[in-house]
């Protein structure tokens, strides 16, 4: 038997019954009859955000690291319009948020109401999809549907804008189904012809090598168990995106670091001269491949995505496989398994050979002086205090972020949570936050850099408020670091604009906040300030001052290909091509 | 683009489902990723299945019309996407209406070329004309060239509606 009741109860009806326990929002005019239905029930929780962004974020880090859909209800008008960074970043980054929006009721739409905004208009580009519900019968319905689209095929942002008056009426209450949507069905398994034709291309490679992404992660930690099957049985070499961090240990022996823009040597230059490249759930972003006409010239690819638009959009493949990678992971072990498949043993030794010789460039390494930290060391003692803990890292965007992804080592997929395609400063806190709901027990570090946390900064207070020991440590290197790094390359280091000017006193701003400040200058207390920000069960503010003018290498400069890096500021004289400067 | 290919001009028809905004999902995907459309039609084709068929003729690199139809098929609401070119020529038609206006010789010379053309007239005063006309686009685009000099005053035109040949559905 349906039950009757009013679109406010019908929208947290379906969030229990999708087995949402919090949600990140903040009140307005247009969703209080949802706040009247949150306040009179004690199964979802709620959580008040400072600021609209930061609960898109928070959802996204809740999301990342739990593998379940974030959601976020907030007002409409403005609170809606300050959602749709956040919307914007989870859709880059594939991330299922349902996001509910109060909107002016039915009769008003069009009529430049008191806090209206075309809510579907403005997030129909920046949303996986929309709905607005102008007919209370749907809701329920609708409100299944957008968990279904939002977590089937490639995750995304789903928005559902809900008019107050549909807020307000009674209607028949659904149950969640198995229906789905009544056309979308996106493709899991991949082709088996396909997958054959891989397999065998994989045991002839000489050069043969993995570049793997966010895509693993997205598909969860079986997707990520089985990669590193393949790589077992298999041997091969492995690098990953940004976003893809952790679906394969870093201290595995095949580990070559991560690739692209700022990634390691070995793994740039392998993804140059590999014969068979195997990506699996990347899509060939401008920052990995660099100069496209010079990408991997000798390589016959594969490409496995679950997203058919991703195949040939930036660079062509020889087989693609569209389908859920961990469908196409244990069908591709399995064909292995039973052709006895095996690669060519002295090719793959010479090939890593020759990736060892890459390695030993050692193009991470620094020097660390006595007086100054530097920022690597930082991560690296960062690491090395909370690698045996239960420690789950977000970032801002930045040099920082640069570092972390490139000193931090990961071992399991979903402990890294950044902004990648959107690279969005203030991402960080917030995704704290969601991260530290979602696990409260774990040690939680946003990787931050002073410029980046001024921009969701207000979310310490909702920290505060839910008792969320979130630990921010800030690399304050008193610049837009990466920003004096372009200037100093491209733009006669002109540094325009990008010095953190009036900064607070980060020590003095989190005991406002309520929460505790640390600072160190010195490399030789740097180690016991993070034990004790460790040890801390409050939330803390870290103000680790770090060298001013230290520039994140390796470094392949915009329009350049993989193997014309830089390695380190001696290399920097020139190396941007006048083509290259318009790039980003 | 990576090469430098050939733009070729395509047909594609969109069957998706008549909800509110998937005309705005289509027409915003074109402009959001830089692609073109040289004509676009919309109508509800089956009522009972709430289904319409969008009719869009873009032209590109044969990458980018590849491109056009994995974005178009990813929109949640879209059905299906069929390359109504690659399946051979598509049979293709619009309607026209041209008003022509003027006096003696010119407005003798344009009824007689609407005869060739097959343009009905479907209003007139001593002073113009309006001429109805149907067929594949460039022989309607060739009709209005013909009637500029002869005093076009304003045209409206449908857009391509088009269909695959055979007995089968598309
Ligand atoms: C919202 C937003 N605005 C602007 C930028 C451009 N941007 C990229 S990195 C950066 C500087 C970040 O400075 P900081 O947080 O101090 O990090 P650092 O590079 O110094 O480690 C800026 C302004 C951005 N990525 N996001
Ligand atoms: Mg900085």
């Amino acid at each position: 038997m349906a039950q009757e009741m009013t679109g406010a109860q019908i929208v947290i009806k379906a969030l229990v019954d999708q087995g949402v326990e919090v949600i990140f929002g903040y009140p307005g005019g247009a969703v209080l009859p949802i706040y009247d239905a949150l306040f009179q029930q004690n199964k979802l929780r709620h959580i008040l955000v400072r600021h609209e962004q930061g609960a898109v974020h928070a959802a996204e880090g809740y999301a990342r690291s739990t593998g379940k859909p974030g959601v976020v209800l907030v007002t409409s008008g403005p609170g809606a319009t300050n959602a749709v960074t956040g919307l914007t970043d989870a859709l880059l980054d594939s991330i299922p948020i349902i996001c509910i929006t109060g909107q002016v009721p039915a009769h008003l739409i069009g009529s430049d109401a008191f806090q209206e905004a075309d809510v579907v208009g403005i997030t129909r580009p920046c949303t996986k999809h929309n709905y607005l519900i102008k007919d209370p019968d749907k809701l329920a319905k609708a409100m299944h549907e957008a968990f279904y689209v939002a977590t089937n095929g490639r995750p995304g942002p789903v928005v559902i804008d809900i008019p107050k008056n549909v807020q307000f009426a009674t209607a028949k209450y659904s149950a969640p189904d198995n229906s789905g949507h009544k056309t979308y069905r996106p493709q899991k398994k991949g082709d088996q012809q396909a997958i054959r034709q891989a397999v065998e291309l994989i045991s002839k490679a000489k050069r043969p090598l993995l570049y793997t992404g966010g895509g693993i992660i997205n598909s969860g930690p079986v997707a990520s168990k089985l990669l590193r099957q393949f790589v077992k049985i298999t041997g091969i070499p492995i690098t990953s995106t940004l976003m893809g961090l952790g679906a394969y240990p870093a201290s595995g022996k095949e580990w070559l670091g991560m690739l692209g823009m700022h990634g390691t040597y070995e793994a740039n230059n392998a993804m140059h001269d590999c014969d068979v490249m195997i990506n699996i759930g990347a899509r060939f972003d401008d920052r990995i491949t660099g100069r496209i006409d010079a990408f991997s010239p000798d390589s016959k690819k594969i490409h496995i995505d679950i997203d058919p638009s991703s195949i040939n959009k930036n660079i062509i493949v020889d087989i693609p496989i569209i389908g859920d990678c961990a469908f196409v992971l244990e069908e591709m072990i399995r064909i292995w398994k039973a052709k006895s498949a095996k690669i060519d043993e002295t090719a793959l030794s010479k090939w890593n050979g020759q990736i060892d010789e890459w390695r030993a460039s050692e193009c991470l390494s620094y020097v660390q002086g006595k007086d100054i930290i530097m920022p690597q060391y930082a991560i690296e003692r960062l690491y090395e205090l909370t690698k045996d803990k239960d420690t789950y890292i977000s970032t801002e965007v930045g040099q920082h972020q640069m570092w972390a992804a490139q000193h931090y080592h990961f071992e399991e997929p979903n402990r890294w949570m950044t902004s990648g395609g959107l690279g969005t400063m203030g991402y960080g806190l917030p995704a704290a936050v969601g991260i530290q709901l979602a696990h409260p027990k774990s040690l939680v570090i946003d990787i931050a850099g002073e410029a980046s946390v001024m921009m969701n900064i207000q979310e310490i207070s909702t920290a505060i408020q839910y008792r969320l020991p979130i630990k921010v440590f800030i690399l304050n290197n008193r610049y837009m670091g990466m920003i004096r790094q372009w200037q100093e390359l491209l733009h006669g280091g002109r540094y325009s604009e990008s010095y953190s000017e009036a900064l607070p006193d980060f020590v003095k701003l989190a005991e406002a906040f309520g929460g505790v400040g640390i600072r160190t200058e010195k490399p030789d207390e740097l180690d016991d300030a993070i034990k004790e920000m460790i040890s801390v069960d409050r939330p803390v503010i870290f103000d680790c001052l770090v060298e001013k003018n230290e520039n994140c290498f390796p470094m392949i400069p915009s329009g350049a290909a993989h193997n014309e890096m830089l390695m380190g500021p001696d290399d920097v004289e020139g190396s941007v091509s006048e083509k290259g400067k318009v790039l980003v | 683009m990576l090469h430098s290919q050939n733009i070729e001009s395509h047909t594609l028809s969109v069957l998706v489902d008549n909800e509110p905004g998937v005309l705005a999902r289509v027409v915003g995907l074109f402009s959001g990723r830089g692609y073109n459309i040289d004509s676009l039609t919309v109508s509800e084709t089956e009522h009972q299945k709430h289904l319409s068929r969008i009719t869009v003729v873009t032209t590109g690199t044969p990458r980018i019309i590849e491109q056009i139809k994995s974005q178009l098929g990813r929109l949640i609401p879209v059905r299906s996407v069929i390359d109504l070119t690659v399946m051979g020529p598509p049979l293709e038609r619009e309607l026209a209406l041209i008003k022509v206006a003027g006096r003696g010789e010119n407005r003798v010379e344009a009824l007689r070329l609407a005869d060739a053309f097959r343009a009905t007239v479907i209003d007139a005063t001593v002073e113009h004309f309006v001429f109805e006309i149907t067929g594949r686009s460039n022989k309607i685009g060739q009709f209005i060239e013909l009637m500029v000099p002869l005093g076009l005053v304003e045209v409206a035109r449908t857009g391509v509606a088009s269909i695959m040949r055979g007995k089968e559905a598309t």
